[in-house]
């Protein structure tokens, strides 16, 4: 075997891997750099999605791929109750207020799945046909990290369109660019605030819920995937969703390569990269502050 | 990028403790174990072990009461878990010290159970030097050692395998297990062709599965700590086309425990192991401890669980012997040499090094009743801790 089937490997891999961080990150960087919201809760909301996903397919014997638009939708909903409730009066708090609270649901959510879940972790049986690999040449492709792929890729076109060509898309930048100004054009900035925390936390909880056939679930997914989050949203650069798409398949290739090449480095090449890129430019890649 | 930084300090300052106490003409019992956190599963199955053992024994022991005193720990901390267990000591005056489920916690503790003389009886932490830390210490689980010695000597011998991978993770027991199995597996015979560790926290193996299989080994020997790990590795390796019935993977019971094969499904077929405990098991003690413990708790016991009631055997045969004296020195004795029928089969207490003796399975899972098992075909009698066995030699 030579070097390029397991080098295109890995690659593929490590791109895989990048756009499950990437759907599970890219809501954060929405709140963090859009709405200025410290918002740590955000893995719960992606735990939120996996369990749902694990209730329905597990008790109710729905099928894998039915269960992915509720895993969107319920998480998308409960975080605006959150929003509505208790993030929406701490908009203008200091950071370590905001830090606070969130954290502060983040155990709650962690207690909460305990209790109704127990602690063990949870299986799910994916369907056979995202199952198994098959090869070109001597790279060999799992049919999972696939169907990873083409759901991120999809899900970015349609933000990207989202943002840039729609309506809603140029409210929405209007009311981050400047507030005040929006308000007075007649733009409703909360509603707007409201959808788009939505937005980001559904596709936190599709993120958690196509997690689960790869890395696995239990009541401790939302901290273990916090620092990963909060490394993406860095790395790229606050409120950018193509620099949270290129530092996330920057974070997933150099953890897959560099677990492949070096493995003695182990998992630490990741904040090698951080600190490279935070040293080069200091507010992320795509950084506007 | 200060929310990062202050976000990052948050996530990294997070940690909980809790716990209660009060007593009198009883024998306070003080558990150590994980009940929050990552590691909490492994505490709460311990935990249902123990309770399993009261409730099919009564909490009365030698004309003495038992009473529990539960702290958690809330992970891998040893200074918190000497702390406890030096509060349940002074504070709460406890005359016997168990729980333990990880290495570096009981490594902390032994000192405790070593300077105030209590017995202390370690229910899981599988690490094999941690019985040397206090001469009042009993271990009523295994040595992970137990388990990758002898599959190493079978899979050279028995095993007719000539060449082999292996994967452990990064970390006291995966080195000990490494250690154990490399040392066996070579000794007869058998050629290592690489090895990696992979890091504690690591959500996607891809990338190792990937070296082990560029390198077409005949056989590849895996440690990974339990949780959400077997499935996510065993997944790679079906999504990388290593297939169980033609490279042959060897691993540890936490590999194939009843979460990780109902999570792995059929790509786990052909998979061997080597351990002491299946709730599968086939013994009437065995049996007996799944009713009950299912009655309780409405789920199987796991290792841990087994570790618990074992452990709490140990301890109310040692207080029967003693008759409710609770002194260091006269229950670590009285539990030296303790036979008993464990559910796992039978099982002694070797009064040399006070560790657990017992029968290592060598397993494969195979489809009975369409599900998944782990299907015993070969096992080795009365096997003792080979870390200490080989100290031994050396003086």
């Amino acid at each position: 075997m030579g070097m390029i089937g397991p080098f295109v490997a890995v690659m593929f891999d490590g791109f895989a891997y990048g756009m499950l961080l990437f759907l599970i990150s890219v809501g954060l960087s929405v709140t963090l750099g859009m709405m200025n919201f410290v918002n740590l809760a955000h893995g719960a909301f992606a735990m939120l999605g996996a369990y749902v996903t694990v209730t329905l397919m597990n008790n109710l014997g729905w099928p894998f791929l039915a269960t992915l638009p509720l895993a969107f939708i319920v998480a998308g909903v409960v975080s605006v109750g959150f929003e509505q409730t208790l993030f929406r009066p701490l908009y203008r708090a200091s950071d370590l207020d905001q830090v606070l609270l969130t954290i502060g649901l983040v155990f709650m959510a962690i207690a909460a799945v305990s209790y109704v879940f127990g602690t063990e972790s949870q299986p799910i049986n994916v369907p056979d046909y995202l199952r198994g690999f098959f090869t070109i040449g001597s790279a060999s492709f799992a049919v999972y990290r696939i169907f990873l792929v083409v759901v991120a890729l999809f899900v970015s076109v349609l933000l990207i369109v989202g943002l840039e060509y729609t309506r809603f898309g140029a409210q929405i930048r209007a009311a981050v660019d400047n507030q005040r100004m929006a308000r007075g054009l007649g733009i409703d900035v909360n509603r707007i605030f409201a959808y788009t925390f939505a937005l980001g936390s559904g596709l936190a909880g599709l993120g958690g819920a196509l997690a689960i056939e790869v890395v696995g679930l239990d009541h401790s997914f939302a901290l273990i995937y916090l620092i990963v989050m909060l490394i993406i949203v860095s790395v790229g650069g606050l409120g950018s969703i193509s620099g949270s798409f290129v530092a996330a398949i920057l974070i997933g290739i150099s953890d897959t390569a560099g677990k492949y090449y070096f493995p003695y480095l182990g998992a630490f090449l990741i904040y090698l990269v951080m600190i490279a890129v935070l040293l080069w430019r200091p507010t992320g890649l795509f950084g506007r502050r | 990028m200060r929310k990062i930084l202050v976000g990052l300090a948050t996530v990294a300052a997070a940690l909980s403790i809790g716990a209660s106490a009060n007593a009198a003409g009883t024998v306070k019992i003080g558990v150590v174990i994980p009940l929050s956190g990552q590691f909490a599963d492994t505490g709460i199955q311990m935990r249902n072990g123990i309770q399993t053992y009261i409730k099919q024994h009564g909490d009365t022991v030698a004309g003495k009461k038992i009473e529990l005193i539960i702290k958690d720990v809330g992970g891998i901390n040893p200074p918190v878990a000497k702390r406890l267990s030096q509060e349940l000591v002074v504070r709460d005056k406890v005359d016997i010290l168990a729980g333990y489920v990880l290495t570096p916690n009981a490594l902390a503790a032994g000192d405790v159970s070593k300077e105030a003389n209590k017995f202390m009886v370690v229910m899981n932490a599988a690490t094999a030097i941690i019985t040397l830390k206090s001469p009042d210490m009993v271990r009523t689980s295994m040595t992970l050692p137990q388990s990758g010695d002898t599959f190493g000597k079978w899979a050279a011998t028995k095993g007719g395998i000539k060449s082999c991978y292996t994967m452990v993770t990064d970390y006291g027991p995966g080195h000990d297990v490494e250690q154990a199995f490399i040392k066996a597996f070579t000794a007869a015979g058998g050629k290592i062709v690489g090895s990696v560790r992979f890091p504690v926290a690591n959500p996607d193996f891809s990338a190792f599965v990937q070296r082990a299989k560029d390198l077409n080994p005949e056989c590849i020997f895996i440690f990974v700590p339990g949780g959400t790990q077997p499935a996510a590795i065993a997944k790679a390796m079906a999504e990388r086309g290593i297939d169980p019935t033609k490279t042959k993977i060897l691993g540890t019971g936490e590999l194939t425990g009843e979460q990780a094969l109902e999570g792995m499904g059929k790509s786990a077929l052909g998979i061997l192991t080597a351990w002491h405990y299946d709730y599968k098991q086939d013994t009437k003690e065995n049996k007996e401890f799944v009713k009950i413990h299912n009655e309780l708790f409405k789920r199987n016991p796991d290792l841990f669980s087994l570790g618990g009631y074992d452990g709490m055997h140990a301890i109310y045969a040692a207080l029967e012997k003693t008759k409710g004296n609770t002194n260091g020195k006269a229950l670590v004795d009285a539990a030296k040499g303790l036979h008993w029928n464990s559910p796992r089969g039978p099982v002694w207490i070797d009064p040399e090094t006070r560790d657990i003796v017992q029968t290592i399975y060598i397993r494969k899972v195979e489809l009975v009743n369409g599900e998944p098992t782990n299907v015993i075909f070969d096992k080795v009698e009365n096997v003792k801790d080979p870390v200490k066995e080989a100290m031994k030699k050396k003086k």
